[in-house]
Formats: C-alpha cells, sequence, structure tokens
C-alpha cells in the first residue's frame, strides 16, 4: 500500500528535480541518511546541487528469520551541503509478538571535497538524534536511557572506470554511538555507557549510471548482557529509474539479535525524490 | 640505493600516493578511437550544443560565444584529451571560465548532458567513464571562478 502510494507520488510530480548526476544522492538508507542501506555515506541526498532544494520520501523494509523492520521518512537538502531527515522505525518482533517504534532525527553537513570532482573524497559530518517510542522492553533487558546521539563521519568517492572499465563508489563511515541494536533496544546500558568507535563501510560499482551493485558492512557494539550483538552486513542492487524514483533491493545478514541467531532476509527499500 | 634510482622512486611514491597516474593524458589513441574518432567527436559535441541550447539554466553562459569557434576548441580539446592526432589551441580552461560565474549546478548539467549524448551514441562503457575520468578533475578550474 505505501509503495503504491510513493509509486503514485512520484509518478503524479514527475517535476524536475536538481541538477546533480543520477545516482550521486544515493539511495537512504534505515537511520534516513542518505547512504546505502544499513551505512550513511558522506553523499547528501536528492539531487539538490548548488542554491538548489530537494525532498524525498522513503521507505525501507528488511525481513529477517524472526523479526521485520519498516522505516519511512521524510528528507530535505540544500545546496548538496546540508540534508535533514525524519525516520520513523518500527522493528516487529515476529517471533516474539509485538513491537519496538524509534523517531530518528538526522542531519549532514558536507564538509570537503566532491563526490564526482576532486580528488579529495567528499566528507560530511552527522548527527543522529534517536527517540525510542516504547522503551520498557529496552529497560527490562538492561537499556539505560530511552534516547541519545550518534555522531558520525563520512567519506565517499567514486573512482571512474575503476573496475572493468566502470565507476566504483567507496565509502569509510566512523560512527560513534551507545545505542544497542541501532537504538531499537535502547542506548547503554548500567554496566557499560560509553560512546564507542564503530567502521561502517560500502562499496559499489556502477554497471550503468543508473545500476549499481554493492556491499556494507557495519561494525555494532556488543553493550548488553542478556544477548550478543553481531555486525551487519548486505549486498544490494540500486536502480536510479530516474532522478524521481529509486529501488534497492538486497540481502542482509544481521547476526544475532535478542538471542535469536543467523538473522538473514531481505532489504527492500524505495524512494520517491523532488 | 644509486641516486640515478631515486627519481624514478619518487615518481612511484608520487604515483601510489596521489593516484596521479590515473590522472596522465593518455599516451595511446585507445578513447579517441572508441569515441568514434573525429567524426564520432563531432557527433558528441554537436550532440552536446544542442543539449545546451535546450537548458535554459546554463544557455546564457553562451549568449556572447562565437559557437562555430567553440565547437572547433571543443573537438579538438576532447581529441587531445582523448589521445587522438589534436593539438589544443584555445585557452586554458581556468582562463576561458573566469568571470563567468559558473555553478556547480551549472557543471553538473553539462556533466548530465555529456552522459546523454554519450549514451545516445551508444559510446562503450567504459570509454563514456573514462572521458569523464578525465573530464572531472576539470571542476576546479571551471567552477565559481
Amino acid at each position: 500500500m505505501k509503495y503504491a502510494a510513493l509509486l503514485l507520488l512520484a509518478l503524479a510530480l514527475p517535476v524536475q528535480a536538481g541538477s546533480k548526476i543520477i545516482a550521486t544522492g544515493g539511495a537512504t538508507s534505515i537511520e534516513g541518511a542518505a547512504g546505502g542501506g544499513i551505512v550513511p555515506w558522506a553523499v547528501i541526498n536528492g539531487y539538490a546541487s548548488s542554491e538548489q532544494w530537494s525532498v524525498l520520501a522513503f521507505n525501507n523494509n528488511v525481513g529477517v528469520d524472526d523479526f521485520s523492520l519498516h522505516t519511512y521518512g521524510v528528507a530535505a537538502s540544500y545546496n548538496n551541503e546540508w540534508e535533514l531527515s525524519f525516520t520513523r522505525q518500527q522493528f516487529d518482533l515476529d517471533t516474539l509478538g509485538g513491537d519496538l517504534q524509534q523517531d530518528v532525527i538526522g542531519l549532514k553537513y558536507h564538509i570537503a571535497g566532491e563526490l564526482l570532482y576532486s580528488q579529495l573524497p567528499q566528507l560530511s559530518a552527522g548527527i543522529q538524534y534517536k527517540k525510542h517510542r516504547n522503551f520498557a522492553l529496552p529497560s527490562a533487558v538492561g537499556a539505560k536511557d530511552d534516547s541519545d546521539i550518534d555522531y558520525y563521519l563520512a567519506a565517499s568517492k567514486v573512482y571512474f572506470a575503476a573496475v572493468a572499465g566502470r565507476n566504483l563508489l567507496l565509502n569509510a563511515t566512523l560512527r560513534a554511538s551507545r545505542a544497542n541494536q541501532i537504538g531499537l533496544l535502547g542506548f547503554g546500558s548500567h554496566s557499560d555507557n560509553s560512546y564507542q568507535w564503530l567502521v561502517e563501510s560500502s562499496a559499489a560499482v556502477l554497471l550503468t549510471p543508473q545500476l549499481a551493485v554493492g556491499v556494507e558492512f557495519r561494525q555494532k557494539p556488543n553493550q548488553l548482557d542478556f544477548a550478543d550483538e553481531q555486525h551487519w552486513r548486505d549486498i544490494f542492487a540500486a536502480w536510479f529509474i530516474n532522478k524521481n524514483f529509486s529501488l534497492v533491493g538486497g540481502y542482509v545478514d544481521l547476526g544475532r539479535i535478542a538471542g535469536f541467531s543467523e538473522q538473514q532476509g531481505y532489504y527492500l527499500a524505495l524512494e520517491a525524490t523532488w | 640505493m644509486t641516486v640515478k634510482q631515486t627519481p624514478l622512486l619518487v615518481a612511484l611514491l608520487l604515483c601510489l600516493s596521489l593516484s596521479a597516474c590515473s590522472q596522465q593524458p593518455q599516451k595511446t589513441d585507445q578513447l579517441y578511437l572508441a569515441l568514434g574518432a573525429q567524426a564520432g567527436l563531432e557527433q558528441l559535441v554537436d550532440g552536446l550544443l544542442l543539449e545546451i541550447e535546450q537548458d535554459q539554466q546554463i544557455v546564457h553562459h553562451f549568449q556572447d560565444t562565437d559557437i562555430p569557434r567553440f565547437r572547433r576548441l571543443l573537438i579538438e580539446q576532447l581529441c587531445e584529451l582523448s589521445g587522438g592526432p589534436c593539438t589544443y589551441t584555445g585557452a586554458t580552461m581556468q582562463e576561458s571560465h573566469t568571470g563567468f560565474q559558473i555553478s556547480q549546478a551549472d557543471f553538473d548539467n553539462l556533466v548530465t548532458h555529456l552522459m546523454t549524448v554519450m549514451q545516445r551514441q551508444k559510446i562503450d562503457i567504459k570509454a563514456q567513464n573514462q572521458l569523464l575520468a578525465l573530464l572531472a578533475p576539470m571542476y576546479k578550474d571551471v567552477v565559481y571562478r
């Protein structure tokens, strides 16, 4: 239903997007930042180039063995410099029953470098303010806080004709976080409430200017005593149908979540941009 | 290590650290040929001029431009860049763009037009990307001059 609504919206408003080159706004990650699926990149979302605005709506879905995550939100960018996003995440506990919800407000600033045009990679800094909406369960399993801020630095660069004549995008992100399972299980714990530095990275090959395939890795902390948390990985294909619409499909491995091991499954994201 | 080997080593290190290797002009005419040689470049530039003409955002930058001369110089420049048998006789990118107040959005539009025309001409994707690799670094000499 949400897909249909997004699709209709995209088709009904095929107005000009901004000037940026197709695909250079990336997709939208599950926390609302422009990036891949699970990693924020240094790119600014949408197609707003200098002195232009861009707005977008997105919906991401992850379905693994015992859980599913549905996120939806809106975002805006200006001048290929500022990015603001509002995201609601709903994490369904398919096997246990019930769900957890969290809101994420993200802000990203493009500091230096140009993804396509400079030798220096594009560098951006971002924050994600996260607020849990039903904290009883995270609290019961030992999380300390129901809200917190993640900070990250990201570097992204496209290397032309790098792999079999195709363009290659490399991204590295360094995040400081106290979030348990990205915040869905709250923040910090009573035994360990310090920020941790986490490394995240993505690599994607643009088979054509509109079609990319890639891999991602996201290091995760492991602060809650009740259950191990493991690093996340995915492989994905992203189709930038035009500047108004993109579709990402993937396969994710989220490791162990709340005692359930080998959580693997699909990733599907849709985005409409103006 | 002898003194003679040092410059080679320095060059190699520079190459590795700055990835200067990939930025150097083509030493063969492979790209020139993949772009369709002289006829292909003429078609490419003509296609680009048509795209520019229809782009309200950037066309005003060309209102005082001598289009036949611009066309000839751009073909010449692309020919030289891609390893063809030409010598570019125009001004440097910095000289020819200073004072035009070309924005990043203008530059992005031009790149999009170039990509559109290359795709329309069915130029091999590797050659498309190699040409973009040669043109992308000109951004700093063109934008906000």
